[in-house]
């Protein structure tokens, strides 16, 4: 349970960061809460040349209400997403998933962007910026980029932040008084989710899934259901269209399509959807 | 009045509290000076369940920096002992390290030995070790036939067994037998603290070797290492500093341990090796993990008439205690019930798996879950109430002490009153009239309700138990217990003050708790299998009891009476005597004016086991959509005779339902089909926590054992014993009206869901 050695550099600005990526392309890894990543380097599973530690950018931790959208700094903690004002009134869904986020310990210090960046399906935040269609703002050295959360998972542990690039800020779409769910099946209150389910409501409903493909996936054909009039049980029996759930010591793959039928009925149940 | 049976506050904790314990890991030179410039010990372990080692090069390693050595078989001058004390022949013997053949994954290669941990770990992925790869024997049924033998010499991959298969007509007689085959899965002990040691060689006093371990048995550690390095008893010398728990998993000497000692010897360094928890998973031998296939047969109007069980015990890659477990199985195989015939077999296998051993219970929670699932599927096949078809057949009170068909003398114990008091605390009619309710409305979430009795045996199997303790009274008043019970969470600081306060009057913050350190304490034995008190702390009253004796024959002399006129105040810890009205002497006194050391030793032997025995009744809800079932109340009757401080009782059985619990509903080690270990860390084998877990209804009973002075049984291992099968019974029953006749262990979501379906798709 000793990582492989590397040099560790800490930034003290998002442009240091920059700076240490570019100067050690794909050899570096950023560290943020180190919650994904830390497990990774002890078991010896990732073997970066240097960790670039972006722990203490506090500079990129916000929640600010950016009047049509919200702006949440990559840097931004579980905990403080789980206690946020401005998420409790205009994107409780964020606020309540990010209260199920393993243990106190990991939500005091895993961060949103360390969570959307390492991209696994099994997280919960990746789904619901997908059900929220959140913005990722993305800086590298030609300055910012933004990418839809669409177009951001693009593969097993793989999204579009490059090696020399970092997961700056979220923006979400307010959803002031709109109704959400988040439905997460787990063995034990800690774990991973077997099967989840985020739902956020509003003039065009959102609905996407964990642990059901390689990537955080949209639910694409229940999202098609709903807006051709389909009622919520009829609609959630569509929730594995698509998806490519895989096996593994928790669940089958029939196992997961079902989780996925009966947790999103409930999802959009509870949002009153369908 | 006397302290016993009163909720004194653990005296131990508060240091543990506040992170002053000192661990293996945390040893250095304010502990002893000797432990500076510690190398350190890495070991390269198997990736393969099953191959010979075709190469093994460790040349590249030896060149790593900071590596002081890297040893392999060939290296060892170690013998390798028989297998149980030569209960098992010299075919299935373990070698220390792996001796051109590995068996399973984790199984010590090589060991690496180096300034840093660090420099271990890198030097030990130097190490090259070509594997030719040999067919991998999983699961104790598959084994058994298997053309693949774990050890050729040996012939066969059954190891042990006791007793016969079932007569022929053992169901003569009976209206209804019912058969199943039933699972009691692997489990991993845990303990919060994995392994670890620190050897130093040479020193003062004849001792030759200072070992530090985390261990349940100082003393037991100390013979074996005696043993294999062919010294003295004396001169070695064991140190257990706090221990983070156990479980069983810590009772024996492991390979790992002494190969830490040989090295330290071997590299002129004191060397430490302490495991990590990926580690720990595969190396802290596993528990449970039999297959049974039972019957059970009787009356349709409930009258159990004759039962068999015939257990597969894997035994893992090693045939250790493991392999012996099922002897308390089958001896325990009859439970609270009063049948005319039973009879048990059990085999042992060895499988490409890592090695099993005892777990907080070892081998009597498989005998309590076997029959209780047995007699709910035989109430539900002549569909009569659960708690009915108990009642009907348990052994009547006034049957003590009673023999069971496979040779057990239960003591003493009352089990039709335990399950009524169980029955009582829960309410139970009113569940099952809520239960019908539910169903007829067709609630989604199903409500189950699960009963469960048992007994089981602690401090056995035979008679001979011993136990050793010393009392020394200091000339200044204060008493020093030396106990060969060597405490890891049980609290003996607090329950060994109890008793010597008890019968000195000396006051409990004046007593202080030795244990642990074969230098200080001269014999023992250890903590497993529910046996300090009644061992232990027995020996402590006998010891305690001849010193009063002596300080009443002093105090006599200064008194200047009779020794029969002479009274101890227990409260104050002051002699007196009536004719002498308003003189009276302390201990002080008497240990300074006697003249010679104030000091008594006695080991306890057991004539005869104990058996604690209880019922508990375990409520759950069952979300038939998901099949994910959810424990929502669980009531313990557990009566393990006289309690001398209930608040450490309670913390028992609290701390082993919820290990029961966890069995019943999450905890599994797994293997998949190649034998490689799928569960080797804690978010894999997931560790019930406290939010999966209601706080437990613990239901008071108290039958005190005539066997040892203190009336005391042990309650270590009930919890697990009791809360597995009454949980599993309550999942079962909570989806039983949908067609679902058995889930086995653990009953987790997937499980219940697929059992559903197929319920499902035969109603059709």
């Amino acid at each position: 349970m000793i990582p492989a050695s590397f040099d560790y550099v800490r930034a003290d600005s998002a442009e240091a960061a920059l700076a240490a990526l570019a100067e050690h392309g794909d050899e570096a890894k950023l560290l943020a809460g180190g919650h994904s990543l830390v497990p990774l380097l002890k078991l010896r599973l990732a073997v970066p040349a240097v960790l670039v530690d972006i722990g203490r950018l506090e500079d990129l931790s916000y929640i600010r209400d950016a009047g049509d959208h919200l702006a949440v700094g990559a840097l931004t903690r579980h905990r403080d997403l789980e206690r946020s004002a401005v998420l409790a009134e205009h994107l409780p869904l964020l606020a309540h998933t990010a209260h199920l986020v393993g243990d106190p310990q990991v939500r005091n210090r895993g961060t949103i962007g360390g969570s959307l960046a390492h991209g696994d399906p099994a997280s919960d935040l990746p789904a619901v910026a997908l059900a929220t269609r959140a913005t990722m703002v993305i800086t590298g050295p030609d300055g910012e980029r933004t990418v839809a959360a669409d177009d951001f998972f693009a593969g097993f542990l793989e999204t579009a932040v490059q090696p020399d690039e970092l997961l700056t800020e979220i923006r979400f779409p307010k959803a002031t008084g709109a109704a959400w769910s988040y439905q997460k099946f787990v063995r034990r209150a800690q774990d991973w989710a077997i099967v989840g389910v985020a739902v956020q409501g509003g003039a065009t409903p959102g609905v996407a899934l964990v642990n059901m493909a390689s990537t955080p996936v949209r639910a694409a054909a229940v999202e098609a259901a709903l807006a051709s009039g389909a009622d919520a049980a009829t609609a959630a029996e569509a929730a594995p269209d698509g998806a490519e759930p895989q096996p593994d010591l928790q669940a089958s793959v029939a196992y997961r399509e079902h989780l996925a039928r009966v947790l999103t009925r409930r999802a959009l149940t509870a949002s009153a959807l369908g | 009045m006397s302290v016993l049976g009163t909720r004194v506050v653990r005296k131990e904790d508060p240091r543990l509290l506040r992170g002053e314990a000192r661990y293996v890991a945390d040893l250095d030179e304010t502990d002893d000076p000797r432990l500076v410039g510690l190398a350190h010990v890495v070991f390269v372990r198997s990736t393969v369940a099953h191959a010979t080692i075709a190469e093994l090069d460790v040349a590249e390693a030896l060149e790593a920096p900071g590596v002081i050595g890297v040893y392999t078989h060939a290296d060892l001058d170690l013998e390798a002992p028989p297998v149980m004390g030569g209960m098992l022949g010299p075919d299935v013997v373990r070698p220390f390290l792996a001796d051109g053949r590995v068996r399973y994954v984790g199984e010590p290669v090589a060991v690496v030995v180096a300034e840093s941990v660090a420099e271990g770990v890198d030097a030990a992925e130097l190490v090259f070790v070509d594997y030719d790869l040999l067919e991998p024997v999983i699961g104790v049924e598959a084994a058994v036939d298997a053309d693949t033998l774990l050890f050729p010499a040996h012939g066969s991959n059954v190891v042990s067994g006791f007793g016969a298969e079932a007569p022929d007509d053992l169901f003569d007689g009976c209206d209804v037998v019912v058969r199943h085959r039933i699972v009691n899965q692997r489990l991993a002990p845990a303990p919060i603290e994995p392994r670890g040691c620190v050897a130093v060689w040479g020193g003062d006093d004849g001792v030759e070797l200072t070992f530090w371990t985390s261990t349940q048995t100082a003393h037991g550690v100390r013979s074996t290492l005696a043993d294999r390095f062919g010294l003295e008893h004396d001169a070695v010398r064991v140190i257990a500093p706090d221990v983070g728990g156990g479980f069983g998993g810590k009772m024996h000497l492991y390979p790992d341990e002494l190969i830490t000692a040989w090295v330290a010897r071997r590299v002129g360094r004191p060397a430490r090796w302490i495991e990590t928890r990926s580690e720990s998973m595969l190396g802290i031998h596993h528990g449970r993990d039999q297959v049974h296939e039972l019957a059970i047969g009787g009356t349709r109007d409930g009258r159990v008439l004759a039962y068999h069980l015939e257990v597969l015990q894997d035994a893992g890659a090693y045939p250790d205690i493991g392999a012996f477990l099922p002897y308390f199985t089958r001896l325990m195989a009859q439970g609270t019930y009063d049948i005319a015939r039973v009879s048990c077999r059990t085999r042992s296998v060895v499988t490409t798996t890592t090695p099993t051993a005892a777990y907080r219970g070892a081998g009597r929670p498989e005998a309590a879950a076997a029959i209780e699932r047995a007699m709910d599927l035989f109430a539900a096949a002549v569909d009569l109430d659960p708690v009915k078809v108990r009642r009907r057949n348990l052994i009547p009170a006034d049957a003590f002490p009673y023999t069971t068909q496979t040779g057990a003398t239960y003591d003493c114990g009352n089990y039709p009153r335990a399950l009524a008091l169980a029955v009582e605390a829960a309410g139970y009619d009113d569940l099952r009239d809520e239960q019908a309710r539910r169903r007829a409305a067709g609630d989604p979430v199903a409500m189950g309700i699960g009963v469960a009795c048992y007994v089981e045996i602690t401090a056995g199997p035979g008679a001979g138990e011993k136990e050793f303790a010393r009392l020394t009274i200091d000339p200044d008043g204060s008493a020093t217990v030396f106990t060969g019970s060597s405490a890891h969470g049980q609290g003996h600081a607090t329950a060994w003050s109890m008793i010597v306060h008890d019968l000195t009057g000396i006051p409990m913050d004046r007593v202080e708790v030795v244990h642990g350190d074969t230098a200080k304490v001269e014999a023992g034995v250890g903590t497993y299998g529910s046996r300090s008190l009644q061992v232990g702390g027995s020996a402590l009253h006998r010891a305690t009891s001849h010193l009063v004796a002596r300080g009443v024959e002093v105090a006599a002399k200064l008194l200047d009476v009779d020794e029969a006129e002479v009274a101890l105040d227990t409260e104050t810890g002051t002699f007196s005597a009536e004719s002498v009205s308003g003189e009276a002497v302390g201990w002080d006194e008497v240990v300074r004016l006697s003249g010679e050391p104030f000091t008594e030793a006695h080991e306890f032997v057991t004539e005869t086991p104990t058996y604690p025995f209880g019922a508990h009744i375990a409520v759950v809800e069952v979300d038939t959509e998901t099949g994910q079932a959810r424990l929502v109340r669980l009531v313990a009757v557990d009566d393990a005779g006289r309690i001398l401080n209930p608040l450490i009782v309670e913390g028992q059985r609290h701390g082993g339902i919820a290990q029961g619990v966890a069995q019943a509903l999450v905890e599994e080690v797994r293997y998949d089909a190649d034998g490689n270990p799928q569960t080797a860390n804690l978010a894999d084998y997931g560790l019930i926590s406290t939010m999966e877990l209601p706080a437990a209804e613990l239901v008071p009973m108290e039958t005190p054992t005539p066997v040892n002075p203190l009336g005391a049984k042990g309650i270590g291992e009930s919890g697990t014993i009791g809360a597995t099968p009454a949980v599993q019974n309550a999942v079962v029953d909570a989806v039983a009206h949908l067609g679902v006749r058995h889930l086995d262990l653990p009953c987790t979501a997937e499980r219940v869901w697929h059992a559903l379906e197929l319920a499902r798709a035969e109603a059709g």
